[in-house]
């Protein structure tokens, strides 16, 4: 089986990374951002989560197959959260009488 | 042992292909657990839009604290977890046991705050329902914060108990010396299940406790 053995090294880089990344979203949350705050937090989270897919979870070495199943799930979730929020967000938009 | 777990089923044409088929079909399950998390994240982000102040006011009520010690230990447990892939695909039995083991520890130091934190909102009347113990302005946003964060962290905290059992078995096949070199996809396997459920976390952390930090 040829499958890619990944030097010990990356994975204790890719943890020191995820710390120091933990740490980060903790202290940028301390400080007042306005809607920033969120964005932040969220682009943190990202990268974490893409850390631990790449090198972790071996992504970066997997075949393209995966890629496009994962791809999928994802786009999935965007629809769901969009259509939901395009229901949402435009609600007030039209005055209802009860 | 080895020999009749090396050798791949008929329908492939070698072990590489019976493995890149195994570890797809991983993935496709992990992709309808995004979805089955999905719903739950679609709903905190839709209450969220709707009540922003009551959210973060809410999030005080969780131990940021506890919430970070967590959440490094379920990162330690990934990097564990991801050293006893190592270990497998080397065929080194004892540090596949052992990081197996380690793995399974942090996971369970991981529920154990996790109930530390249940048993002290309890406490405090902070279960959604009833005898909810808040009436402050915005209690019924908070109702709802509590209400998708024991949701979230509850399914969360069922996905670490079937982990553990999960690796429980592998540490079992794993002293029994059922994996080496050639042939180590349950491994492999179990630990992208892991990672996602660290995944999940990575995201409930900052959603959840951290977002009135600075109000």
């Amino acid at each position: 089986m040829s499958a890619h053995v990944v030097p010990v090294r990356i994975y204790f880089t890719i943890f020191a990374m995820l710390l120091a990344l933990t740490a980060l979203t903790i202290f940028v949350s301390g400080i007042d951002l306005g809607p920033m705050n969120t964005v932040m937090a969220l682009a943190i989270a990202v990268t974490k989560a893409m850390l631990v897919l790449l090198y972790f979870m071996h992504l970066r070495y997997s075949t393209r197959l995966t890629w496009l199943a994962i791809s999928a799930g994802v786009i999935w979730l965007g629809i769901l959260i969009l259509f939901t929020m395009t229901d949402v967000l435009t609600r007030s938009w039209i005055a209802l009488t009860h | 042992m080895s020999e009749r777990t090396a050798a791949f089923a008929h329908q492939f044409d070698d072990a590489e292909q019976q493995h890149d088929a195994s570890t797809l079909g991983m993935w496709v399950f992990l992709v309808t657990e995004i979805m089955f998390f999905a719903g739950m994240f679609t709903a905190y982000v839709a209450y969220r839009s709707l009540y922003p102040e009551g959210f973060a006011h809410a999030s005080h009520h969780l131990d940021v604290l506890l919430g970070g010690i967590n959440t490094t230990v379920l990162i330690t447990s990934s990097l564990t977890m991801a050293l006893a892939v190592h270990a497998a695909q080397l065929g080194r039995r004892r540090p596949l046991v052992i990081f197996l083991l380690l793995t399974m520890a942090l996971g369970s130091t991981f529920l154990v705050i996790k109930g530390f934190e249940y048993a002290h909102k309890f406490h405090e009347g902070l279960v959604p329902g009833p005898w909810f113990a808040y009436h402050g302005p915005d209690a019924g946003a908070q109702q709802l914060f509590l209400s998708i964060y024991f949701a979230m962290t509850g399914v969360h905290a069922a996905h670490m108990v079937i982990g553990i059992g999960v690796l429980s078995v592998l540490l079992f096949r794993a002293r029994r010396g059922r994996y080496g070199k050639a042939y180590y996809t349950p491994v492999e396997l179990s630990g992208l299940y892991w990672h996602f459920v660290d995944i999940v976390w990575i995201f409930l952390f900052p959603l959840l406790y951290l977002i009135g930090r600075h109000t």
